[in-house]
């Protein structure tokens, strides 16, 4: 066999157990919800395709944050990124769909690679704040070119003809589950690698993994390209989804809206992103109802959304840091069981989430006060 | 040649303001380590107040002093409700909090006050200064941009190197527990200085306000020029913190004007990116300070 | 005098701190000695309230220490110099010192207290306005027993002071130490490896090990004792 085809293979070795673990699981689901998005309206359906795009990109920010321990302001941009792109592609191009969005991936997961090499400098609010930066500094760029980027309109997409007697609202829906599964099954895979290993050490303390042989900047950066790129695909996919994309989509906000929807399903975990996904789709409808109630006006809508992620931001952090999949993970562990009392779960939990850095970072607050 | 004065004095200008802004994280982060993200939606927030009260008929200079008390309250209570708390844990939480409190401010702000866009009365001229027979670019509010700032950032030194109130916040901010020892009620110090943070926060919004498209947005972009002001200048110093504004005011005045408008937030991430490969620290770094 | 009965901590599974009980007299010089972990600097950081303890009592000439805030355990006359100096490196000498007497002191009684303790270690009048950060080692042992002492404690807790000094910088501070405990009746607690150095300074002398108090006696004695000397303190 010659060299590259070997280098080939070897790269497509992903570990064999997780792998025979995961696939299972995302086929069951897989034909679980293909069933589902057949019976549901076309609305339901809208929005189930919107959380599963949403959950591509959270599942990028949980893998950076929770696990690598980087936080990231600018998902945001970096979705806008891979709309752009899928925009621009189906305006100028006569490609296939499936490559456009993978193009879409490969461009924000070379913006990623770009804002990732310097940022593997930064620690915690200096790396925030340079991408809150970026998230500002991105819209900028399609307002100045706005012929490019189509202005205020935006750009629009085209949606892919879908096959069979599927309508194109149930098409677009499987589209973004199937995207969704698939992310899932190839992050769950390298979170269960060495890669997710590193990732994990440079998380809990960069000196002992360098010392460790894991080079820092290699690996905090491919944290950052892969999760851009995630956010990427998400944004791409929603951009196909709602036809249209324009700046207006992708405010600092939306950022924020990410961390806070990444927080509160479970920072670190995969899974978890799923609650994230339906607070993102459905916390603006509800709050719609809500400030209807208090007669807000049209403008009133979205400010009170905007209020009560703030809200779970805040409260998540003062109380419930390790979010919904935490919280259930904690009570499965906890759960009464015939014979012996509860045991704490090992550190490299058997699933395919990851323990979060909050929990981590809560047991070596002990180890700092022994110090004393 | 003369475009180059216009900008000059445009960034001065705009650079006290993102000095005004990098002083209250530069008070905030040397008490507690923390970059208080929700700085500038404060600002805005207290900016919206002024703006409530001038239209029911309050004097300016009224709303002014009030709006920079209810600056410093705000400050102090987030700080002794939503940072106390999270003391001793992750240096990830606190950030996070004072992002959510980033958006309920804006939140806030747009709920109360609507999406309609308006104008902040200038409390001076804006029409440039007349210096025999030109115009310059710089206007009687310009002008007292630059001596407010200044003015905020001698107070703060006077109180830091000559009051014994500013010795204890020293002591608090570079050793809270070797102060605890000797004495000192750290906690109360902590909440006063994010309360003066929260002064030079609403300093900074009322001074934005009248030469900006006034929404709940508006503080954003100040927020990212200050920080990127309070790096280059070291999170460390106030000095720092008026250097590294007008660093940055200059720069990003010379790329909006040499490149276009609208291409400011580019530039500054530029700036900010070369500050933080080059220099991390900022210019007026300690070189006893503390290492977290 | 202080009286410690029943002190216990614990960090998570490590108990630092097991049923500790002992007393400190007033102008003497309490040691308290063991091996690296045995507990000592948690006894003293537990006495100046940084740590919580799980049980126990401290009282101080009549005040219960315990369950206040470290600052108003500091405002009873308690002053501990931790592990590691805690010298303010970004004050200068004489800010290091004037903090320790904002809380007890008038202002016009400030600067002469200032002077008094620069009379006391004339090595840090040059220093006076420069910078912690450019004194050696033993001048930062000196700061910060000033800045305890400015502050006229009734009760005087020292970490290890002798770490990292010349022997000869140690014996002069150390006998200072023992004329100000004596002339103005401050209770010393003095932790220390170094055995040697502490016992002949001392009054009594406590040991721990493993977090318990092991032996409590005189230090006279204890520093005859060869055989209990070679078993705890190596010596």
């Amino acid at each position: 066999m010659t060299v590259h085809a070997q280098t080939a293979l070897r790269w497509l070795r992903l570990p064999r157990q997780p792998l025979l673990r995961h696939l299972p699981v995302a086929l069951v689901a897989g034909v679980v919800l293909y069933e589902v998005t057949l019976h549901l309206s076309s609305y339901d359906d809208y929005q189930v395709g919107e959380i599963a795009s949403y959950v591509v990109a959270l599942a990028g920010l949980s893998l950076l944050t929770g696990v690598n321990g980087q936080i990231s302001l600018g998902h945001g941009a970096f979705m806008a990124v891979g709309a752009y792109t899928m925009g621009l592609l189906m305006n100028h191009t006569a490609g296939n769909f499936v490559l456009e969005l993978v193009a879409a991936t490969g461009v924000a997961a070379a913006a990623g690679l770009v804002i990732g090499l310097p940022a593997t400098r930064l620690k915690g609010p200096y790396l925030a704040g340079m991408t809150l930066l970026f998230a500002l500094a991105v819209p900028s760029i399609a307002d100045k070119w706005p012929n490019t980027f189509g202005g205020d309109q935006g750009l629009t997409t085209t949606v892919p003809t879908a096959p069979g007697s599927l309508t194109a609202e149930q098409w677009l829906t499987q589209i973004q589950i199937l995207g969704a599964l698939i992310v899932m099954v190839l992050l769950a895979n390298l979170l269960w690698s060495r890669y997710g290993r590193g990732f994990r050490a440079v998380r809990d303390d960069e000196i002992a993994a360098a010392l460790a042989g894991i080079h820092l900047v290699r690996t905090k950066t491919m944290a950052f390209t892969i999760s851009a790129g995630c956010a990427g695909l998400g944004g791409a996919l929603l951009a196909l989804s709602t036809g249209v994309v324009n700046t207006g989509e992708f405010p600092l906000t939306l950022s924020i809206q990410l961390l806070a929807a990444m927080v509160l399903g479970g920072t670190g975990t995969l899974i978890g992103m799923v609650w994230g996904g339906i607070l993102l789709v459905y916390l603006p409808q509800w709050s719609t109802s809500l400030s209807n109630g208090f007669n807000l006006g049209s403008g009133g809508n979205a400010y009170l959304a905007t209020i009560i992620f703030g809200v779970v931001l805040i409260v998540a952090m003062l109380a419930a840091p390790n979010g919904i999949q935490g919280g259930l993970r904690w009570l499965w562990a906890h759960r009464p069981r015939p014979g012996a009392g509860s045991r704490q779960p090992p550190d490299e939990v058997s699933t395919d989430d990851e323990s979060n850095a909050t929990e981590r970072i809560r047991r070596s607050d002990a180890k700092t006060t022994v110090e004393a | 040649m003369s475009l180059f004065f216009d900008y000059t004095l445009d960034g001065i200008a705009n650079g006290m303001v993102y000095a005004a802004l990098a002083l209250a994280l530069v008070l905030i982060y040397r008490a507690t380590r923390i970059i208080n993200f929700a700085q500038g939606a404060a600002g805005m927030l207290t900016t919206f107040i002024a703006f409530s009260l001038l239209s029911r008929g309050l004097g300016y200079w009224w709303a002014f002093v009030l709006v920079l008390v209810i600056g410093f309250a705000i400050g102090a209570v987030t700080e002794r409700l939503l940072i106390r708390p999270l003391h001793g844990k992750s240096e990830l939480n606190p950030v996070i909090v004072t992002i959510g409190l980033l958006v309920v401010f804006e939140g806030l702000a747009g709920t109360i006050y609507g999406n309609a866009s308006r104008g902040f009365p200038a409390a001076f001229s804006q029409r440039g200064l007349r210096v025999g027979s030109t115009t310059l670019a710089f206007s009687h509010f310009d002008v007292f941009i630059l001596i407010a700032v200044l003015a905020l950032m001698a107070a703060t030194l006077v109180l830091f190197r000559y009051t014994a109130l500013g010795l204890r916040m020293r002591a608090s901010a570079f050793h809270r527990e070797i102060a605890q020892l000797l004495g000192v009620r750290v906690g109360i110090l902590l909440t006063l200085g994010w309360g003066l943070a929260g002064i030079a926060g609403s300093l900074a919004g009322l001074l934005v306000a009248p030469t900006s498209a006034f929404g709940p947005y508006y503080m954003d972009l100040i927020l990212v020029y200050g920080f990127t002001a309070a790096v280059i200048g070291g999170l460390e110093s106030p000095v720092g913190a008026l250097v590294g504004g007008l660093i940055s005011g200059l720069v990003i005045s010379y790329v909006g004007g040499y490149f276009g408008s609208g291409l400011e937030p580019i530039g500054a991430l530029v700036l900010l990116l070369v500050a933080l490969m080059a220099r991390p620290e900022g210019i007026f770094a300690r070189p006893a300070a503390r290492r977290v | 005098m202080l009286e410690v009965r029943d002190l216990s901590v614990s960090f998570g599974a490590v108990q630092a701190l097991r049923s500790v009980s002992f007393d400190a007299e007033a102008g003497a010089v309490t040691a308290v000695l063991g091996a690296n972990g045995a507990g000592k600097t948690t006894l003293l950081r537990t006495l100046s309230g940084l740590v919580k303890p799980l049980k126990g009592s401290v009282r101080f000439e009549g005040d219960a220490l315990l369950g206040r805030r470290v600052e108003s355990i500091a405002r009873l006359g308690v002053a501990h110099v931790p592990e590691g100096r805690g010298v303010i490196e970004e004050l200068t000498v004489e800010e290091n010192l004037r903090l320790a007497t904002l809380w007890c002191l008038h202002k016009r009684e400030r600067q002469d207290a200032i002077a008094e303790i620069l009379e006391l270690f004339p090595r840090l009048q040059p220093f006076r306005r420069r910078h912690a950060s450019m004194l050696s080692g033993g001048e930062r042992q000196m700061l910060v027993l000033g800045r305890a002492l400015i502050s006229r404690p009734r009760l005087l807790l020292l970490d290890e002071p002798s770490l990292g000094l010349a022997p000869l910088v140690t014996a002069s501070l150390m006998a200072l130490l023992r004329e100000q405990t004596e002339t103005k009746g401050i209770t010393v607690v003095l932790v220390e490896q170094n055995a040697r150095s502490a016992l002949s300074v001392s009054h009594r002398a406590v040991i721990l090990n493993l977090g318990q108090v092991v032996v409590s006696d005189d230090a006279a004695t204890l520093a005859a004792d060869d055989a209990l000397r070679h078993h705890y303190l190596g010596f």
